[in-house]
């Protein structure tokens, strides 16, 4: 052996480690320690917690101005592109419309694998081809499908383990969220609020796929809670569904968070069923427009919050549960933090379900305070009269952030925007839209636009109809410690760093980064599109990148070298 | 606050174009008072398969198949028109409710209405302000009447009016075309496409009255009626 041939097998020794390194099993232990492999983004809101918070600090407040497109990546599939990657040792994997996998090198863009799922044609889905990413365990992707199936990948090849079917498709139900990989099982939720589903949340068997336990979000005859699905008055004058919860909604279309210590994951609950006709749904209707608190291996539940008792308005509680260790009134909390879709910033206690704070993030008009248990006292509007929040939320989905160094909490939030809202008897028919609608957008001028689901880049609906903002509230008392205004609403999610560098975009396509302290912009980069994913951030070969979707674009940041 | 569209705040506008666009659409079957067809009276103002103006719109747009009642394809203008006159055909007197003439309308538009000084149709007049060639298919006839008479009222926001002063004192006026939180794109009253960094901005107002006068006093009903008629054949095809 020459000693040139030595050096190289010294190298590629390094590089064999190297790549067993890059190609090292993402086991529960390294999911539950997720946060502390900032170079990884392992599950969908960065960890267990749901923060949303990297260690990362490359880019900083000093250095943002410096931040450069890296790569870019393009979907052929038109439509809002809501995905999260993830990110594990170098490569990135993420969905795009309408259920296809990508493997891509997280450095380059370039891809490894492309995994398509081929959809029976009978789906039936409310707001298009939505789906917000994956779940890793192993060697193994796991992504729920717009034909209510689940599918395991394997994250080398890109080929299906198995399939399971998780509900029926043209009923209505749909999975979209991102899966959550807990110990060996895998947990998803089902969507199809619009079309009068039951809905549930189930946890499979990481390896084969067999259901392990299910959860059903409107509880059935002898359960918990069916008392809340009350029987109709006798003679009622307006339209009553004696068996309302059959079809009650409540839907589970965003990804829940996990406490290993407690050993619970948290669900946000949509809309009970008709979104907006509760007069034939009598009763609080839980567990809708609720978080529900769920053993991990059992499914059992452990307690609930209803947020909004009766669900008159399409107030989803669709929102991720962001779980902190915070100080509550000089005390330590394991505290849940909650900026929800009816427009109130929450604190409660994620042992027990215990509400601590209730506060408004926006204008709230559907109830007047709270009583001393946390149940909002309701104050429903006279009929042709605007409700705050509109339709849509004071926020929605959109994954929001926690930094445990400011002690604040982040949200894009829809201000000044309402709704009169209104509702029409809805007869359930299989597999058909069933939301009772006779809602009447609140507008400035009849006839001119109001905020809806999607637009054109115009904003032809305008600071007069509603505006967004990225807010910064104390997480231990709601209160407003900053706020960024935008001239659009935004259904951006938001990440926050090490650094105290926040991220969010908005529906104008700017990409911007903020000071998390001051709210003060350092950096933006208009990318053209509306954007409408939460950034994450992760690292390759010792460099901090920023991954963002603009429209059909999947862009990375990175500082100019 | 006023409540908005609350049910059975038709427009006598909407409910005279929805009443036009019945004879000539659904008259041949539904009969003039809307009883010809077998166990349907649309003045009777029930209806069996729609509750509300959603439902209303939706039957009338995809029909039911295997019944006779084919799909209409309407633009919002005339579905607010047919909608009204639906609502209110028990009681809408189109005898004093004269339809206007949109011949006459376009003359009155071109000449001494003046319109064209600031408003564009087609080739013809000033691109100022909004530009009309589509506006009989996106605002219905009770809209673009109270447009006449009391334009703040029916302005968009997005075509406000905008004032801007750049640092170096040059005031620019136009309307708006589009805005976000760090540019405003504007037509100005030179009428460039103009778009403006609102850092590089002294001063940056949007304004919420029209600069558009009422014509309330100054055309007689007649008038309005047929500059309605016209505004509404102006459908951009």
């Amino acid at each position: 052996m020459t000693r040139r041939t030595a050096v190289a097998c010294v190298l590629l020794g390094r590089a064999a480690f190297a790549a067993h390194r890059v190609h090292a099993q993402v086991g529960p232990a390294r999911l539950l320690d997720a946060a502390k492999e900032p170079n990884n983004w392992l599950v969908y809101s960065g960890s267990y917690f749901s923060n949303r918070h990297s260690l990362l600090n490359q880019i900083t407040p000093a250095n943002a101005r410096n931040l450069e497109l890296k790569w870019m990546y393009q979907a052929a599939v038109q439509g809002n592109w809501q995905t999260t990657p993830l990110v594990v040792d170098g490569i990135m994997y993420l969905t795009q419309r309408p259920n296809d996998v990508v493997a891509l090198d997280a450095k380059t863009g370039r891809v490894f694998w492309i995994y398509r799922h081929t959809l029976t044609p009978n789906q039936v889905v409310c707001c298009g081809a939505n789906n917000r990413g994956l779940a890793i365990l192993g060697d193994t992707l796991f992504m729920g499908t717009l034909d209510s199936h689940l599918v395991a990948i394997d994250t080398k090849s890109g080929r299906p383990i198995w399939t399971t079917k998780v509900a029926e498709s043209k009923a209505g139900y749909s999975l979209t969220l991102a899966p959550l990989a807990v110990k060996d099982k895998v947990v998803v939720g089902v969507g199809g609020g619009e079309y009068g589903i039951r809905g549930f949340v189930a946890a499979y068997d990481a390896r084969t796929g067999k259901e392990a336990w299910r959860f059903y979000t409107i509880p059935g005859p002898g359960e918990a809670g069916f008392e809340t699905w009350a029987p109709c008055p006798p003679q009622s004058p307006t339209y009553c569904d004696s068996e309302a919860w059959k079809h009650g909604g409540g839907s589970i279309w965003v990804t829940g968070s996990y406490d290993p210590e407690l050993n619970l994951t948290y669900w946000g609950v949509g809309n009970a069923g008709p979104d907006w006709n509760p007069d034939q749904r009598p009763g609080d209707n839980l567990y809708a427009d609720s978080v529900v608190a769920l053993d991990a291996d059992s499914g059992r539940l452990r307690w609930h919050y209803q947020f909004t008792p009766h669900s008159p308005y399409d107030y989803d509680s669709v929102q991720i549960p962001v779980l902190a260790d915070i100080t509550w009134n000089g005390t330590p909390v394991k505290a849940m933090l909650w900026a929800n879709r009816n427009g109130n910033f929450y604190v409660l206690e994620r042992a027990t379900g215990r509400f601590l704070v209730g506060k408004p993030f926006v204008k709230v008009n559907w109830m007047s305070a709270f009583d001393e248990r946390g149940r909002p006292i309701q104050t429903p509007q006279p009929p042709g009269q605007p409700t705050w929040p509109g339709i849509q939320g004071g926020t929605n989905w959109f994954s929001p952030s926690y930094s445990p160094r400011t002690g604040y909490f982040y949200v894009s939030a829809w201000e000044n925007y309402a709704t009169i809202f209104g509702g029409a008897p809805a007869q359930y028919e299989e597999g058909r839209n069933f939301t009772g609608n006779a809602t009447i957008p609140y507008v400035p001028v009849p006839g001119a636009p109001s905020p809806g689901l999607r637009r054109g880049p115009i904003n032809n609906w305008t600071e007069a109809a509603a505006s967004g903002a990225v807010l910064a509230l104390d997480a231990s008392t709601g209160e407003q410690k900053w706020r960024f205004p935008m001239t659009d609403v935004s259904d951006s999610g938001i990440l926050t760093t090490a650094s105290d560098v926040l991220f969010t975009g908005g529906r104008e396509g700017y990409f911007q980064a903020l000071d998390a302290r001051t709210g003060t912009l350092l950096w933006k980069a208009s990318l053209g599109a509306q954007i409408v994913n939460g950034p994450i951030t992760y690292a390759v070969d010792g460099k901090q990148y920023v991954a963002t979707i603009a429209g059909l674009s999947l862009c990375v940041f990175g500082l100019r070298e | 606050m006023a409540a908005q569209n609350p049910a059975g705040d038709y427009t006598q506008a909407d409910m005279a174009y929805g009443a036009r666009l019945y004879a000539a659409q659904c008259a041949t079957c539904h009969g003039p008072n809307g009883d010809m067809v077998g166990g349907v009276d649309l003045k009777s103002g029930k209806f069996r398969n729609a509750t509300t103006d959603q439902d209303l719109t939706r039957v009338i747009a995809n029909g039911f198949p295997g019944t006779g009642m084919p799909a209409f394809k309407f633009d919002p203008a005339e579905f607010a028109g047919i909608i009204a006159y639906l609502r209110n055909m028990n009681t809408f007197d189109a005898v004093s409710v004269k339809p206007g003439d949109a011949e006459r309308g376009r003359v009155l538009f071109e000449g001494r209405g003046t319109c064209t000084r600031c408003h564009r149709v087609g080739a013809k007049g000033a691109r100022v302000a909004p530009d009309l060639s589509d506006i009989g298919a996106i605002r219905n006839a009770g809209s673009l009447h109270r447009s006449l008479v009391d334009p703040t009222s029916q302005m968009m926001p997005i075509n406000r009016p905008v004032r801007a002063v750049t640092r170096d004192g040059k005031v620019i006026n136009g309307r708006r075309l589009n805005e976000d939180t760090y540019t405003v794109q504007i037509f100005d009253d030179q009428e460039r496409l103009l778009s403006l960094n609102k850092a590089d901005l002294r001063e940056f107002t949007i304004l919420t009255t029209s600069p558009m006068p009422s014509y309330k006093d100054q055309l007689s009903a007649d008038d309005l009626a047929d500059l309605v008629a016209y505004l509404l054949s102006l459908k951009g095809r």
